[in-house]
């Protein structure tokens, strides 16, 4: 890709490497800007008052103001926006905890043991990965209403401390398949059992596919819709997602504004968390595809 | 490295309970629900075993037929697209830049952000009769269209909004791209080839791995898609963008119609299952291994 600086045959391809590097970054800005912008009009929007949002396509705004933090805050029910927010730390965090302790001992399993069967678990642990949910999703249903779990945080939580999530398992027997195994031998010598290899020298190793799963498991989380949606019932318990839907079948003809705060608030957590470590974000999506 | 077999097992055992309770359980119980006319409201021991009644009352059902049809036509227009962009500018993105970074990360940044209910929100106010498409078109005196009142354009918005996640596609080509191995490309530019023939030649061919991997998620995820319909259209106008997931839920827990929304989800699981097996099958005769290359040669020389 360097040689055709070198070659002065002609004047058009002593050129080549700075029209070249001009059209792509031509291409990335313009395509960049358009794909962002939808974001700083939302950020700009929650700061401007309804007229401006419908009169003015700019994002910066005329005359900031934070009406809509503060209407939109307060909510068109009981509850104000802090509730949800909590809510949802309530479903995300543990749900976080317990996938990423389920998956990394599950992952050991398959990683370091001969056990009976594991080209068939295997198999199967891929599986769920394409499974589609949705044909799983009445049965589910049924089972958590026979365990009397209706409107609880139960059904978005508990199944997580079964490494359900197939993709996250996968990533992690990734990461310990490419480490060398000299370090968890050496603590078998010095009299580990197999649980200790984990906690004392697996765990710290793999950290970064740990975070990645967490990170991955956050985000999603803060992102469902469809299982809150059918589990939870009263609007006490509601988790962000749905606090939004209902914001907008109550207020939406009339207060964007105070609608596109509370978005700008619920995309806070994610946003911030991304750019602080998007490099795992980056290694957790391609170590499935490359690596393997 | 252990070869204590009941330990491993113990091990697994969170995974394999997981998956027959969570997962293999409902699987099978699904099917039966879909031989039966259970009801949300009534107890389960009450349905009637009904055939495949569910299943025969698809042909008659013009609402299933609408629905599968826009299904297949968003699926079909949104996975190739999106793989074409993110392959484009991960193309264009893997180059000596400055501030490869900062791209990666702005093109990225949506397919984290875009499931959630906030964009899909944002997407509804972008796509509105005074939204800031509209507006936007006035402004070159354009005059708008009412995007998620015509049937024509609603669906174009759930597809634009899912394009606009091509980013975690572009990061897994870019990883891709980066493992080729940069003396092809010299070797190629002695030969005198041309750019667009090498991009044919080697750049695509050595990507295939990562092709097959990115169409395999993208086709699983494009067939599932619910939150796009149930927030930004509702499914409307004239059910123009229900696809069958949002059909599936509706029929269960808003009509309560759990015998046939189970045979619904029958349905897509079997579109889905097609799919996948037709790329495994087939990837014998496009996808390329340069591992299984170096193999048959090796044998070949001994």
């Amino acid at each position: 890709m360097s040689q055709s600086a070198t070659t002065p045959d002609n004047g058009w391809r002593k050129h080549m490497p700075v029209i070249n590097a001009f059209l792509r970054y031509g291409i990335l800005i313009i395509i960049g800007f358009m794909m962002l912008y939808p974001l700083f009009w939302m950020i700009g929007g929650s700061f401007k008052n309804n007229q401006e949002i419908f009169s003015s396509i700019g994002f910066i705004p005329k005359e900031p103001t934070l009406d809509g933090f503060k209407k939109g805050w307060e909510t068109s029910t009981e509850y104000t926006f802090a509730t949800y927010l909590i809510n949802t730390m309530k479903i995300v965090v543990p749900k976080v905890i317990v996938t990423v302790i389920s998956s990394v001992i599950v992952a050991y399993g398959f990683a370091r043991f001969a056990i009976p069967g594991r080209k068939l678990l295997f198999a199967l642990l891929m599986a769920t990965v394409l499974l589609p949910k949705s044909v799983l999703l009445i049965p589910q249903y049924l089972m958590f209403r026979e365990f009397g779990w209706l409107d609880t945080y139960l059904p978005l939580i508990a199944p997580q401390a079964f490494a359900v999530e197939g993709f996250f398992v996968f990533m992690i027997i990734q990461f310990m398949r490419s480490l060398p195994m000299e370090m968890e031998e050496a603590a078998v010598m010095d009299g580990c059992n197999s649980f200790q290899v984990l906690t004392l020298v697996v765990a710290p190793v793999i950290l970064p596919a740990i975070i990645s799963v967490a990170l991955f498991q956050f985000m999603w989380s803060m992102n469902d819709f469809l299982q809150p949606l059918i589990y939870l019932s009263s609007v006490e318990k509601y988790p962000v997602a749905l606090a939004l839907k209902m914001s907008i079948d109550v207020t939406e003809a009339t207060s964007w504004n105070e609608i596109l705060a509370m978005s700008t608030i619920a995309l806070a957590p994610s946003l911030i968390l991304f750019f602080v470590a998007q490099r795992y974000f980056v290694e957790g999506i391609t170590s499935g595809a490359v690596k393997g | 490295m252990f070869n204590d077999k009941k330990i491993g097992s113990l091990y697994v055992a969170p995974f394999v309970i997981g998956f027959l309770l969570f997962t293999a359980f409902p699987f099978v119980a699904s099917f039966v629900l879909s031989l039966t006319d259970a009801q949300l409201q009534d107890q389960l021991g009450s349905a009637n075993f009904t055939g495949l009644q569910n299943y025969t009352e698809m042909g008659r059902d013009a609402t299933f037929q609408k629905s599968l049809g826009v299904t297949f036509f968003y699926v079909f227009i949104t996975v190739p697209l999106k793989l074409a962009f993110a392959l484009f500018i991960a193309v264009v993105l893997n180059f000596k830049l400055r501030a490869i970074g900062f791209f990666r990360t702005a093109y990225y940044l949506p397919s984290i952000l875009g499931g959630s209910v906030a964009i899909a929100i944002v997407w509804r106010f972008v796509f509105a009769g005074d939204g800031l498409i509209n507006q936007a078109l006035e402004i070159i005196g354009i005059t708008g269209v009412n995007w998620l009142g015509e049937p024509n354009t609603a669906m174009f918005s759930i597809i634009l909004l899912r394009l606009w996640q091509f980013g975690s596609a572009m990061v897994v080509f870019l990883a891709g791209l980066k493992a080729i191995p940069e003396d092809l490309y010299e070797a190629a530019d002695l030969d005198g080839a041309s750019r667009v023939r090498q991009f044919w030649m080697i750049t695509l061919p050595l990507l295939t791995p990562v092709l097959f991997f990115n169409f395999i998620m993208q086709i699983v995820q494009a067939f599932q898609e619910f939150n796009g319909p149930y927030i930004i259209t509702g499914g409307g106008p004239l059910k123009s963008s229900y696809l069958l997931p949002l059909m599936i839920y509706e029929e269960g827990f808003k009509y309560f119609n759990l015998g046939y929304s189970s045979a619904l989800s029958w349905v897509l699981f079997v579109i889905i299952a097609v799919f996948t097996a037709i790329a495994f099958w087939s990837q014998k005769h496009w996808v390329f291994y340069a591992q299984d290359r170096e193999d048959k040669n090796g044998g070949a020389q001994k």
